[in-house]
């Protein structure tokens, strides 16, 4: 998994639903290939600046991350625990905006071709214009979006528009989900669909929930896409458990509580990258459940 | 003028405004709300429940005060006070925790969650758990605390657990914030009851739709006084569920002019105010945007933070308003207009020695700008306005000024 040619345009072959496989696609076709858990890395961008975030950012492909998350700060992040409210809190105090998060895209993709997802709350996308988003997202190179507080049901343009752009539409599953929802999530979600382990907000805990392998087949049912598990998974000990129930894991608080105890943006680079290796150690070791279901 | 939204559309939109902006683990618990809602409202043993709650628990129909000495004193139209005031717990707020009480029962849920800001919601929340039987925990920022101490201590007593929030501004979109934090932790467990017409649907129109009875009492009581309809009515807006509860009854009544108050804080730039829908009176920083669920006017940046806003009345010291406010704004059926912290002072004590009867400052407001209008209006105008709210708990902030 080399990113050493840098393709200029993500397209690529075309997926069972008409869409151009994008860089998320072809990292879960290598990953599934492989038979490796992959690995999704959240970062709140501009904690402590966006300098930083560009080289925590760049640390975290190169240590292993298959997908980077970069989280755009919201004043009112309802879904977030208290870690990633005082990130975001930070963020906002660095001065940090969507567009400037667009902007550490392009800077980004000058060095990498790691699949980026621009991890929002809904307002800061509207009020930048969907279109005009959609526009410049692209244009700088991201490949999906996440709109935390977006369900299908009031997303019908922002998905036409997304995928107008070559842009990855990635939706939340939750436990509460109804089968019904599930279906629905499915059918608006691209590159992959975003399963939240438990009720709650984001934020690190001991165990993973003893319902997940369950609420993870029940997911598996309405969709071929790759799944990928979030909220509360820290530890390696997590994603060894996650390999045989999910395509990956997604950690957030854990690496956003390591750039906040660093004492310089040099050691939050460090710190972040060595908590990636470990858990891409474990997450190597761990097998995808759908590559195991195919060999 | 025709209002063509009365009945919510699909997903609870008025206009384009409201809809259901949610992390996913609420949308389950939302549609559960919604359809519990439907059945409870076609189911006679509900009505008959909540009317009992209402009438022998919280002191309904409230009265309509003719106020002799303030139409006097302003000198224009005929003045009727609709007295929330006197309900039990101190302001309007108890007819829809009553509402929302039983449906949370209804559920099967044991606990309830609340936001405050004046704590007037948190108290009638309190005080609707304890009478049935439920657990409450309440959720309040710290400034809003030290302000209204009195509050704090009345849902202490009634059992309620009181979380003070330090976030941001500390007020009441903070205390959002985290009764939606403990919501979707606890989602299978508790119930969230919001306390004004704001939030993913079906809050807005659930809230109405308790708040409604306002106005509908309202409304035979003046043709009973008067025997003709008024031509004005006033209430404040803070998230707006006084507001559109006078309102509702009377918005196919074209003659009707209605009048929302919002705060005017102390400064017209965006962080001094919580002036949402009235720009046209030079308060900057409003352009319609999601927050906490719905499609609003929203006090925000030009890219997309929510402001922190200002006013001396902790109940409508907030970033957003009622979706279906932003309707009727922009329909031009409703004014919004704004009062500063200044005169909304001003107003309470003019009320206390012209009526003896001390409002609570958010109604502080509505009176304020119905004495800055009323002494222009004929004789024969009838007035009615909202007075939402009493006072005690504002004593604090009061005696500073007396």
């Amino acid at each position: 998994m080399s990113d050493a040619a840098i393709p200029k345009s993500s397209a690529g072959t075309q997926t069972p639903a008409g869409r151009t496989e994008g860089r998320i696609g072809r990292r879960f076709r290598e990953l599934a290939e492989a038979g490796e858990l992959g690995l999704v890395a959240y970062i709140t961008a501009g904690d402590p600046s966006l300098d930083a975030t560009e080289k925590i950012v760049l640390a975290a492909a190169e240590a292993g991350a298959d997908v980077i998350e970069l989280g755009v700060p919201f004043s009112d992040p309802v879904a977030d625990g208290p870690t990633i409210q005082r990130a975001s809190e930070r963020a906002l105090r660095s001065g940090t905006t969507l567009a400037g998060v667009i902007e550490l895209v392009r800077r980004l993709r000058a060095h990498t071709d790691v699949p980026l997802v621009l991890f929002s709350y809904f307002n800061p996308i509207l009020q930048m214009g969907i279109a005009k988003f959609a526009e410049a997202a692209s244009a700088a190179g991201a490949d999906g979006v996440l709109a935390t507080d977006l369900t299908p049901e009031e997303a019908v343009d922002y998905r036409a528009t997304l995928h107008a752009h070559g842009l990855d539409t990635i939706f939340l599953a939750a436990p509460t989900s109804t089968d019904v929802r599930l279906a629905l999530i499915a059918e608006f979600s691209s590159g992959f669909l975003y399963l939240i382990s438990r009720t709650g907000v984001t934020g690190e805990r001991a165990a993973l929930p003893e319902d997940l392998p369950a609420l993870a087949r029940r997911v598996r049912r309405t969709t071929k896409l790759p799944l990928a598990v979030g909220f509360g998974i820290s530890s390696p000990e997590h994603v060894s458990v996650l390999g045989g129930i999910a395509d990956a894991a997604v950690v957030g608080s854990a690496l956003m509580a390591e750039i906040e105890k660093a004492r310089t943006p040099g050691d939050a680079v460090s710190a972040v990258a060595n908590r990636i290796r470990a858990l891409k150690h474990a997450a190597r070791a761990g097998i995808s459940k759908r590559s195991a279901e195919r060999t | 003028m025709s209002y063509t939204a009365n009945v919510v559309r699909e997903r609870g939109r008025y206009g384009p405004y409201g809809g259901r902006y949610v992390p996913e683990t609420l949308m389950a618990p939302l549609e559960e709300l919604e359809r519990v809602y439907a059945e409870a409202r076609a189911d006679r043993s509900f009505q008959a429940e909540l009317d009992d709650l209402l009438h022998n628990f919280a002191g309904r129909p409230t009265p309509l005060q003719f106020a002799s000495r303030l139409t006097e004193q302003l000198g224009g139209a005929r003045i009727y006070l609709k007295r929330e005031d006197l309900l039990h717990t101190g302001a309007h707020k108890i007819n829809n925790c009553l509402g929302q009480g039983l449906l949370a029962v209804r559920m099967g849920k044991k606990r309830v969650i609340a936001e405050t800001g004046a704590g007037q919601h948190g108290v009638a929340t309190a005080t609707v758990a304890a009478r049935l039987g439920l657990t409450c925990t309440v959720y309040m920022g710290t400034e809003d605390m030290d302000r209204q101490r009195l509050n704090v201590n009345r849902m202490r007593l009634l059992g309620a657990e009181v979380i003070g929030v330090e976030a941001g501004s500390k007020t009441l979109k903070d205390a959002i914030n985290e009764a939606m934090r403990d919501w979707v932790t606890n989602v299978r467990t508790s119930h969230y009851l919001l306390g004004s017409v704001l939030g993913a649907h079906p809050y807005p129109m659930i809230v109405r739709d308790f708040q409604k009875i306002i106005g509908e009492e309202a409304r035979e009581q003046i043709l009973r006084a008067e025997k003709r309809l008024p031509d004005y009515l006033y209430a404040c807006v803070g998230g707006g569920s006084n507001s559109i509860g006078l309102f509702h009854a009377f918005l196919g009544d074209a003659s009707v002019k209605m009048v929302g108050v919002e705060a005017g804080g102390r400064g017209k730039s965006l962080g001094e105010h919580a002036a949402r829908l009235a720009a046209a009176e030079g308060f900057l920083g409003a352009r319609p945007g999601v927050l906490q669920g719905t499609y609003t006017y929203v006090l925000q940046t030009a890219d997309g933070q929510i402001a922190t806003t200002h006013s001396v009345s902790a109940g409508l010291d907030y970033a957003a308003v009622g979706p279906e406010h932003a309707w009727l704004a922009e329909q031009g059926r409703a004014e919004y207009t704004a009062v500063i912290d200044e005169d909304a002072i001003a107003a309470a004590k003019m009320l206390a020695r012209s009526e003896g009867i001390i409002p609570a400052l958010e109604s502080a407001h509505a009176v304020a700008e119905l004495a800055r209008r009323a002494p222009k209006m004929k004789k024969n105008e009838i007035v009615i306005l909202n007075l939402s709210g009493r006072g005690d708990k504002d004593m604090e902030t009061l005696s500073r000024y007396v």
